[in-house]
């Protein structure tokens, strides 16, 4: 099926099952914490050998030479893989075809170029340290590594009116600088891969979100037909972007298992996961808004410097939901990218708002004081009526009623706000709110359904689940459909040997694979309707029987019946724009004495389509949120100016959020159908909860302490520094 | 990591020949020495597993103090009730530090000879004098967050990161010690010493030497407090952290032992201060001369400059909660 109208009458509001929707726990929850469900490294494989990556030592040059017969003399070494194929960068999610290759060309420290294979991980770790090559390294001022003081091209701009014009005739007028730190996805699981090779066919088990994609990219990369490649990635331990796209360890494993004819696993450490998987890129921005003494946006300017390797196209979109969010008739927006020598800097979770709304929020906040409008007033009163350029009308649009329940369940006193209003012994106390948009992806996916005679169906697609609940909404989707409870409902995932589904990013894969499962359900209701006689419109499927009517059983007649469902957005979004919209509140307290600041209590409400499972959406929501509380307190990559590797490369010093950072999260999900994201009128989750929280609570700190900070994280010392 | 010996020894003295080696490395929880030897920061030719000797009791010791073994966990040392009652600096210390699942492995002896946080010390591919003596200084002109502006040298300018330590030098606890030349005291405040142009050596601790126990003195009255300026709230090292020990008399102070983490390459005490606090009343002015006073000689490194205003704004905070003064 190819959408190019809304849905508006969806099958799943009439389906009496009475599954979809409900706070079911994940169906693979117990395999995990029993430690009974394999993740790639794990797979009981007999005479696997073990491979460690070689990194080089220096920023940028050239690997000219290896010396593999002091290594191979080593004890337990049985080769050095040094490959022209093996990726020196990771592949851009998506990206379908080889990521950059030439792994003794060095573009960032700590790029591998060389696997050492042998017969136990110590030996192979020992001897990967040993491994004697010579280099050249370029000198370090002649390479850049700080996107500040580079040269940038700009990549995307949008201009309409005057801003500068506006900017000058102002009431009133905000222009600030914003700078967000870079991140790591810092999954659990670091990036590993065991492949096998039959002297044909390659097997490789590994942690990926897009299998789809990436069994091309494999593909492409060694010079083989994707017939002869399998990938299984059934359980994967966090991806946040990080395993969008192949990394070096998926290639190195099978050239190894090619090369030695035997099984190979590799395990990235996880230094070596901080130094190669993509990071988030820093970024530098500019907002500008220009308002009337009401409060109403006549000027809207959002541009940003952000960096990534030379060659890559990725640039971190920090504007996209910029283009829409907020009224103006005066706009630039524009968007330019340093080439940095730092690892690839690509998708980690919501790339994009993740950093570009923060920025736009803490400015938004400086206008509400600056017109002396309530910040949610003034956020109320700039809601567009359509995309403020292009005229396009917006799919549904749940940003108001997220603004009026979010303040509501938090208990935000409305009216003019000022900072240090409250104090208990040496903590200011504050409350501060921001705006959640995130642009609604979807893409083209494939899943096929068959009913079992004994009454049960399967589901198959490889499609992954990251550990978001994706096997459980697939079951109550087809549950929901069939009539089916969930637990007759059987869900295969994460094998190339499926239908091609969407793979999980951009928070696409519930709606994308979501309706190829409608997609196939609904052949087979048609085919059940038909055998049994009935109208296909008045067939009501309910606990494995058509009511009134045969049960499934009796329908199938001992045998399967099976529907390949398709699912393709098709020419719909030229005509919205889809997009999820919620709100967060947060109250902190800023210590008057050191600058730390703890979050009390927070509030997010999000609006995102149909909730398909209550349970794994407010996880979503959840997870979105203590990102959020990351991107505004404590995350922060950090590289040396000098040659530009990455310092701080582990989860002791990588500071994501702890559970004692993490207060009660309020989630409230407000009811939506958007007939235009998706058959299913099911949007995006996995990102929203991040797109825009940080500045809840940046803003919160300045509502607290006077401090207004401009750069994220806000760590005690920044904080202490722009206190009054 | 680089393959080795690994050896259990029974007594004592079997413990100090196997360690005299300067190959060899005692092992206690592991939790800081097999991280370093993963990434072959430490690459020992022989492990000694002092975890065979009995040396985790905590016990009370003469004169009414306490002495707690080098291998009693830090969990333990922190739950013990005389530990809790009559030294709660050294308790709220402990429990400030690492994780629980960390603090159930990791030992007294092991945490006073944890390494440096310093990110070049523990990235190989970078020079650092304390690693690999005459290789240089990676941290100095790099990324200096976490590093030291108290008692560095051009070598190096790594802190010592605990916070067990810090607690334990307000407290003017003792480390003792066994070695080839037989038994010796060292009090924590000289334990660890000063980077100077040996980064390499941390502490005092000669080859052969093993750590049996430290003990407290008798317990002092007063207030006792721990506060650790952090990123994150939990599992994380200080920025800065303050242990003090204050006992008030007709509002003046009639004590004030402070020592303070995150500053310096060793748990920092600096005995002029106890000199100018103690009999004064407790005032944000005198407050600030005490901060002038320890940060005298302060020096930043770019990045970490802003450990100078937050050690003089930590002190005050954890004077003021000693002794009850408005600030
Ligand atoms: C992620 C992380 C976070 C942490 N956070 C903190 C924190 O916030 N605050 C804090 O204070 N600490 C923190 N730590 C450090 C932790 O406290 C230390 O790792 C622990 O105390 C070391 O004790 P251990 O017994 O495991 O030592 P081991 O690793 O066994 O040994 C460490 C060193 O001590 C030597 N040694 C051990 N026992 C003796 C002895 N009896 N005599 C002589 N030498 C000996 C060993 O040879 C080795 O060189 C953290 C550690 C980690 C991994
Ligand atoms: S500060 Fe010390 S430990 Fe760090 S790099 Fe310099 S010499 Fe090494």
């Amino acid at each position: 099926m190819e959408q190019d109208k809304p849905n508006r009458e969806c099958l799943l509001d009439k389906t009496p099952q009475a599954t979809l929707g409900k706070p079911l726990s994940r169906s693979e929850g117990l395999a995990k914490v029993t430690g009974t469900a394999p993740y790639a490294a794990e797979y009981p494989i007999a005479d696997c050998l073990e491979g460690v990556l070689v990194t080089a030592p220096f920023a940028r040059g050239t690997i000219d030479s290896i010396d593999k017969d002091t290594c191979l003399a080593m004890e337990g070494v049985v080769a050095v893989i040094d490959d022209e194929r093996l990726t020196s960068r990771p592949a851009q999610g998506t990206a379908g075809e080889a990521p950059v290759q030439k792994p003794r060309q060095i573009d960032y420290f700590g790029q591998p170029f060389a696997l050492v294979v042998a017969e136990t991980f110590e030996q192979a770790r020992h001897a990967a340290k040993h491994l004697e090559f010579t280099f050249t390294a370029d000198d370090l001022s002649q390479v850049s590594f700080d996107p500040e003081g580079t040269e940038s091209e700009r990549q995307e701009e949008t201009r309409q009116g005057d801003l500068a014009h506006a900017m000058a005739e102002a009431k009133h007028a905000v222009d600030a600088r914003i700078t967000t730190a870079g991140h790591a996805s810092a999954a659990m699981e670091p990036h590993a891969a065991i492949a096998e090779w039959d002297g044909s066919n390659l097997t490789v088990h590994a942690s990926l979100q897009m299998l789809n994609y990436n069994i091309s990219e494999i593909a492409d990369s060694l010079g083989m037909e994707e017939d002869n490649i399998r990938l299984i990635s059934r359980y994967v331990g966090g991806g946040f972007g990080s395993k969008l796209g192949i990394s070096q360890e998926c290639l190195a494993a099978s050239l190894a298992a090619m090369t030695l004819e035997k099984p190979v696993r590799v395990v990235l450490s996880r230094q070596q996961v901080f130094q190669n998987i993509m990071r988030r890129s820093e970024t530098t921005q500019r907002l500008r808004l220009a308002a009337g003494a009401d409060g109403a946006l006549n000027g809207f300017g959002h541009e940003g410097l952000v960096s990534n390797l030379p060659k890559e196209s990725f640039a971190e979109p920090i504007l996209q939901s910029s283009q829409f969010l907020y009224s103006g008739e005066n706009r630039l927006l524009g968007l330019d990218v340093a080439r940095v020598h730092r690892m690839t800097a690509g998708s980690v979770r919501a790339p994009g708002e993740a950093v570009g709304m923060p920025a736009l929020e803490v400015a938004m906040d400086m206008l509400a004081e600056e017109t002396g409008v309530d910040p949610v007033e003034l956020r109320l009163r700039n809601i567009p009526d359509a995309h403020p350029v292009e005229g396009t009308p917006f799919s549904s649009h749940k940003l108001a009623e997220c603004l009026k329940q979010a303040a509501d369940s938090f208990g935000w006193e409305a009216g003019p706000r000022k900072p240090r209003q409250r104090r208990e012994g040496e903590w200011w106390i504050g409350t501060g709110m921001a705006s959640a948009a995130r642009v609604h992806n979807i893409s083209k996916a494939k899943a096929r359904v068959t009913l079992k005679p004994d009454g049960t169906a399967l589901v198959e697609t490889d499609m992954t689940d990251i550990g978001t609940g994706t096997y459980t909404i697939l079951g109550q989707l087809a549950g929901e459909m069939l009539g089916l409870p969930r637990e007759k409902v059987l869900v295969e995932l994460g094998d190339t040997r499926f239908p091609r589904g969407s793979g999980s990013g951009g928070s696409w894969g519930a709606s994308s694979v979501g309706s190829a499962v409608y997609v196939a359900c609904q052949g087979l209701r048609r085919e059940l309707a038909s055998r049994a006689g009935v109208n296909e419109d008045d067939v009501s499927l309910k606990d494995g029987r058509i009511a009134n009517g045969p049960s499934l059983v009796d329908l199938l007649d001992g045998k399967d019946l099976s529907e390949e469902g398709f699912y393709e957005p098709g020419d719909i979004d030229d005509d919205f724009v889809a997009a999820g919209f919620g709100a967060y509140f947060a109250q902190v307290r800023v210590n008057r004495f050191t600058g730390e600041t703890r979050v009390d209590r927070m509030t997010g409400a999000f609006g995102f389509g149909r909730v398909l499972n209550q349970k794994t959406a407010r996880s979503q929501c959840q997870g979105g949120m203590v990102w959020s509380i990351g991107v505004a307190l404590t995350e922060a990559l950090h590289f040396d100016p000098q040659d530009g590797h990455l310092v701080n490369c582990d989860l002791a010093e990588y500071h994501v959020p702890v559970n004692r950072d993490v207060p009660e999260l309020d989630v409230i999900m407000v009811e939506e159908r958007d007939p235009a994201a998706s058959p299913i009128q099911a949007k995006g989750i996995g990102e929203l909860g991040m797109c825009g929280g940080a500045a809840a609570i940046a803003n919160a700190i300045y509502n607290a302490s006077g401090a207004r900070v401009m750069d994220f994280p806000m760590t005690p010392d920044r904080v202490l520094a722009a206190m009054p | 990591m680089k393959p080795f010996r690994y050896s259990r020894p029974d007594s004592l003295d079997h413990a100090g020949q196997l360690t005299s080696d300067a190959d060899a490395r005692a092992i206690a929880g592991g939790t800081n020495l097999i991280d370093l030897m993963k990434l072959q920061v430490e690459t020992p030719q022989q492990l000694v597993d002092i975890n065979t000797l009995s040396l985790g009791e905590i016990a009370d010791a003469e004169n009414g103090g306490l002495s707690i073994g080098a291998l009693a966990t830090n969990t333990a040392t922190a739950a013990h009730p005389r530990v809790r009652s009559d030294y709660p600096v050294l308790a709220r210390a402990i429990l400030a530090g690492a994780t629980q699942q960390l603090r159930n492995k990791a030992t007294t002896g092991g945490n006073l000879c944890q390494r440096t946080r310093c990110y070049y010390f523990t990235n190989i591919d970078q020079p650092c004098n304390k690693r690999e003596p005459g290789s240089g200084c990676g941290a100095i002109d790099g990324i200096a967050r976490l590093h030291a502006v108290l008692g560095t040298s051009p070598h190096c300018i790594a802190t010592y990161p605990g916070d067990m330590a810090v607690a334990m030098a307000a407290l003017d606890a003792t480390v003792q010690i066994i070695g080839p030349a037989g038994e010796r005291s060292v009090p924590v405040r000289d334990f660890h010493r000063l980077p100077g142009d040996t980064p390499e050596k941390d502490n005092v601790l000669e080859a052969g030497e093993v750590i049996t126990a430290v003990t407290l003195p008798a317990p002092v009255g007063g207030k006792q407090l721990y506060r650790k300026v952090r990123e994150r709230s939990s599992y994380a090292f200080a920025l800065v952290s303050v242990a003090a020990v204050v006992e008030m008399d007709g509002g003046r102070i009639a004590r004030a032992d402070l020592a303070f983490g995150g500053l310096a390459h060793k748990p920092w005490h600096d005995p002029r201060l106890s000199e100018l606090l103690v009999g004064e009343e407790p005032t944000a002015a005198l407050f600030d001369k005490a901060a002038d006073l320890l940060l005298e000689d302060a020096q930043g490194y770019g990045e970490n400059d802003f450990k100078i205003p937050l050690a003089r704004r930590a002190l005050a905070a954890t004077l003021a909660e000693a002794t009850g003064a408005e600030l």
